[in-house]
């Protein structure tokens, strides 16, 4: 029982245990925060090593096994890339790369990156590891759930994998698996390959809904005191947008792939009009391919937002602790975050301008799409004005920041080429989209990703990476990934349509073959430069130097547990109290060049603190 | 200081990348150079925004990088910068999206007089049909095609009689007449595009989709399947050849005629009868 609320007997009389205070100051009105109004949580605490690291409750566990397992699907994508890359800058040089190999490889790498690899890793990783830390929570409230969704996760990423060794091989049919194409012969892994990749994303979708639940209601239901919305950090306000988006997205997509599976096997036309192959006319008719594509991308949309969304949050936090200044706009921050979740359902058809869908929905999707340029420009303006007069640390953590700043906004400019529905037509299906997307939501998230794993791994492993690693690894990477995908928007002007396994001599690219090399052999050394960050976290693992409490004098409520890392139940005794933002950084008169979220204002009360 | 430095080269070599790019869009040979126009606005308006957002990152990195001794400025909000900021985003923002939709608005209105050309697609390749002197084109269905009737004509169409047949994945255009291409596929999605156009459509099985434009330039074109369509996608070319209306019209008068193909075929088929019969 803290000091803090001894006069206040209503307090005492409603909650008998849960109360703490977050600091041994002098107890004034001004530091009142609402009692608990449930008792606290109880933990399923795991005793043998299977219940404790394999079929484990604990959301930081689970964060942490989302995030290998996400990490390991990557590494595949990432060598599938490779492989893609070693075709298009060299044809010819790997005598296994036929065109069904290359098409196959496409395709799974673009699945396993944006779902397998980037949501996984953004929502099950950080969203578990994160959540219930930054809101005060001694666990998801379904811990079990949580684990079962992991499980999930896992049985979904087997069952993709396993398409490589099935007759046919994985599906070849891009990563938008668009049919009649996806299940016809033609196109490589049109059986089993796509019959796996549906029964894969169906397990995911299942999986990531238990997940997703939990996010939102630990972070609606199981906030501590003191909590309030407003005062919780944008990472969490991120990962929260994003989960509501994927729970009304994912819907789609699971729609989509049971309808195809159904057109598969059991000869339905949910997508399949009538149709001449090879002579013979199928037996199906009356089904519409674009149905499939309104359904994709209803998905596909809210997907690029449901990465987005949480790497934000993320880079907001990161550039507010190690530019010691509170991040500019934190409202407007929190509502353009909202409101671009909001918007994200309202334009899917600008991937589909010139799909044959009625060309009068360009107007309104090219009108919707540029009106979420505007909240999207509001968080850059916001990111760059937290610099402003900041004090800023340039650490590794700030590297990755800067990377991401530049990728981000540059690849988001390219995206105002494409979503204006005229301009969109001749850069449409053109390496010019390639090198956009890989700018906007491949290097830029992963900038954040890197960013967050320098930043938390403290926190997790108690140990700090090594920073001068960390800047190999940040150079190589940045330098490296600019210069494969910003030359790469020109192929797209010059009009080499991508998906092309080879070009022959097309006047378009004869000229950019020295390129295409260049493009590939920056490719490899990016590739290879993440293992820096494995070789790193190894060896700090053991060996680093020691982080001890809240390494980086941050304000928000993870890095205040009584144990480094926290253990189970993450808050010992006592769930803390919030008596401030997460932002209380540089406040002038302050000790300090920062306030923790638990400190209470009358141990600052000399400071001139605006919000709180 | 080294870190400014290098973000600074970044954006610098940025710059430097687009002014003298060897790799930029081949010379456009229709009607559409307004597409072109609108790209350079938004390079221009983009590339702005671009440049001074980075700008400032890397001043900011200069500038308060940190001091042991300095303090960051303690200012949470500040509503009249952030709303001029929204503002002159989305003006900016308007200013990109008024011409492109203009455009669009064009690409969607075909012209009256121009000639509709049905382009067939199938794994993997093109063929072409075009009106005969009634100007219009048949109708036609999937199930209809076979060897004597290679695009499928309805036979009691009276109009497909006189269509001209192009079993050719090359095409010949009038220079300055504006075309209509009509799409279907037979199989799967495909999409013909010739880059030096600029425009494109996706041809989808089932339904006729269409877009158009004016070619204005003598010469011979590639076309590319731009949208994937199976393992043979890359391999899917074809080829149009624009043309004076002289030279065209020439070309036009030595290309068979739905009704010729069913002469044709009429004549082998007795043929083959009176072999059958002796």
């Amino acid at each position: 029982m803290s000091e803090d609320f001894n006069d206040n007997k209503t307090i005492q009389a409603q909650s008998s245990e849960a109360i703490s205070g977050g600091g041994s100051g002098i107890a004034t009105d001004a530091d009142y925060v609402r009692p608990a109004e449930v008792a606290d949580q109880d933990l399923y605490h795991g005793h043998s090593f299977i219940t404790k690291w394999i079929f484990c409750q604990d959301a930081k566990v689970i964060g942490v096994q989302y995030f290998l397992l996400a990490t390991f699907t990557g590494i595949i994508g990432l060598i599938l890339s490779w492989l893609m890359r070693l075709q298009l800058g060299f044809p010819g040089l790997a005598p296994f790369m036929t065109a069904e190999h290359y098409y196959q490889f496409v395709t799974m790498h673009g699945m396993i990156m944006v779902v397998y690899f980037l949501t996984a890793l953004f929502l099950g990783g950080f969203g578990n590891y994160l959540i219930p830390l930054m809101v005060g929570a001694r666990d998801m409230v379904f811990p079990y759930l949580n684990m079962v969704s992991f499980w999930s996760f896992f049985v979904a990423v087997a069952v993709l994998l396993a398409s490589f060794f099935v007759p046919g091989g994985p599906t070849g049919s891009g990563w938008t698996l668009y049919p009649p194409q996806a299940i016809l012969e033609g196109t490589p892994g049109a059986g089993w390959g796509i019959m796996l990749m549906c029964i894969s994303l169906i397990l995911f979708v299942a999986g990531f809904t238990m997940g997703g639940l939990n996010y939102l209601i630990t972070v609606l239901q199981a906030r501590t005191r003191g909590m309030t919305l407003m005062r919780m950090p944008l990472t969490v306000w991120g990962i929260f947008t994003a989960t509501v988006l994927a729970m009304l997205a994912f819907p789609a997509l699971l729609v989509g792939a049971l309808m195809m599976s159904l057109d598969n096997v059991l000869g339905t036309s949910f997508f399949m009009p009538t149709i001449l192959k090879a002579g013979e006319v199928l037996e199906y008719g009356g089904g519409s391919p674009i149905l499939f594509q309104h359904l994709f991308w209803f998905f596909g949309h809210p997907e690029v937002y449901i990465v987005a969304l949480p790497a934000f949050g993320i880079i907001s936090d990161l550039i507010s602790v190690h530019a010691r200044k509170n991040i500019f706009g934190y409202r407007m921050m929190v509502w353009a975050i909202v409101g671009i979740g909001a918007l994200s359902f309202f334009v899917w058809a600008h991937h589909m301008y010139v799909s044959g869908m009625n060309p009068w929905f360009g107007f309104f999707f090219a009108t919707t799409t540029l009106i979420i340029a505007v909240p999207t420009a509001m968080k850059v303006y916001n990111w760059i004005l937290t610099l402003w007069r900041g004090n800023i640390r340039l650490n590794v953590v700030m590297l990755w920041c800067l990377g991401f700043i530049v990728t981000f906004v540059n690849g988001g400019i390219t995206g105002i080429f494409l979503g204006n529905v005229s301009v969109d037509v001749p850069l449409s299906d053109t390496y010019f989209v390639i090198a956009h997307f890989h700018m906007v939501m491949g290097i830029a998230p992963l900038m954040v990703i890197m960013g967050a794993v320098y930043h938390w791994f403290p926190l997790v492993a108690g140990r700090f990476l090594d920073e001068k690693l960390g800047k190999w690894h940040f150079w190589l990477t940045f330098l490296g990934a600019y210069s494969i995908y910003f030359p790469m928007h020109y192929l797209g002007f010059i009009g080499v349509p991508r998906r092309y396994f080879e070009m022959y001599d097309s006047p378009y690219v004869t000229s950019a073959v020295g390129m295409n090399e260049f493009i590939s052999l920056a490719a490899f050394i990016v590739g290879a430069a993440q293992f820096i960050l494995i070789y790193n976290i190894i060896k700090t693992l053991k060996t680093g130097k020691p982080a001890g409490h809240n390494p980086w004098q941050a304000c928000s409520l993870e890095w205040l547990t009584p144990t480094v890392p926290p253990e189970h139940g993450n808050w010992g005794d006592r769930l803390p109290t919030v008596h401030r933002w997460a932002y209380d950084y540089s406040v002038p008169g302050a000790k300090e060049d920062f306030i923790t979220q638990t400190t209470p204002p009358s141990e600052v009360a000399h400071t001139k603190v605006e919000k709180t | 200081m080294h870190v400014g430095i290098i973000f600074f080269l970044v954006i610098l070599g940025s710059v430097l990348f687009h002014i003298f790019t060897p790799w930029y869009w081949t010379d456009v040979a229709s009607n559409w150079g307004g597409m072109d126009d609108t790209i350079t606005l938004t390079f221009w308006i983009g590339g702005g925004v671009f440049i001074a957002v980075c700008l400032f990152m890397v001043y900011c990195v200069f500038k308060f990088s940190y001091k042991k001794e300095r303090k960051a400025e303690y200012k949470p909000e500040d509503k009249k910068l952030e709303k001029i900021l929204t503002w002159a985003t989305t003006l900016g923002v308007a200013a990109l999206l008024a011409p492109g939709l203009i455009i669009w608005n064009q690409y969607v209105n075909v012209p009256k007089n121009a000639i509709e050309i049905d382009v067939m697609a199938w794994q993997w390749g093109w063929q072409y049909r075009l009106p005969g002197e009634d100007g219009k084109l048949g109708t036609t269905k999937v199930v209809n095609i076979n060897d004597n009737n290679p695009f499928g004509i309805n036979l009691d169409d009276p109009f497909g009689n006189d269509d001209v047949m192009i079993q050719s994945d090359v095409i010949n255009l009038e220079n300055n007449r504006p075309v209509k291409i009509l799409l279907r596929s037979v199989d799967v999605l495909h999409n013909w595009y010739v880059p030096q156009f600029r425009a494109k459509m996706d041809a989808v099985p089932g339904i006729v989709t269409y877009y158009w434009f004016e070619p204005n330039k003598v010469g011979e074109f590639e076309v590319l399947c731009a949208e994937y369509c199976g393992v043979g996608h890359y391999a899917m070319r074809g080829g149009v050849e624009v043309q004076d209306k002289q030279e065209y019209d020439n070309w036009l008068q030595q290309q068979e005629t739905f009704s010729d193909l069913i002469a044709k075929q009429k004549i082998l088929e007795n043929e083959k009868t009176k072999l059958a019969k002796k």
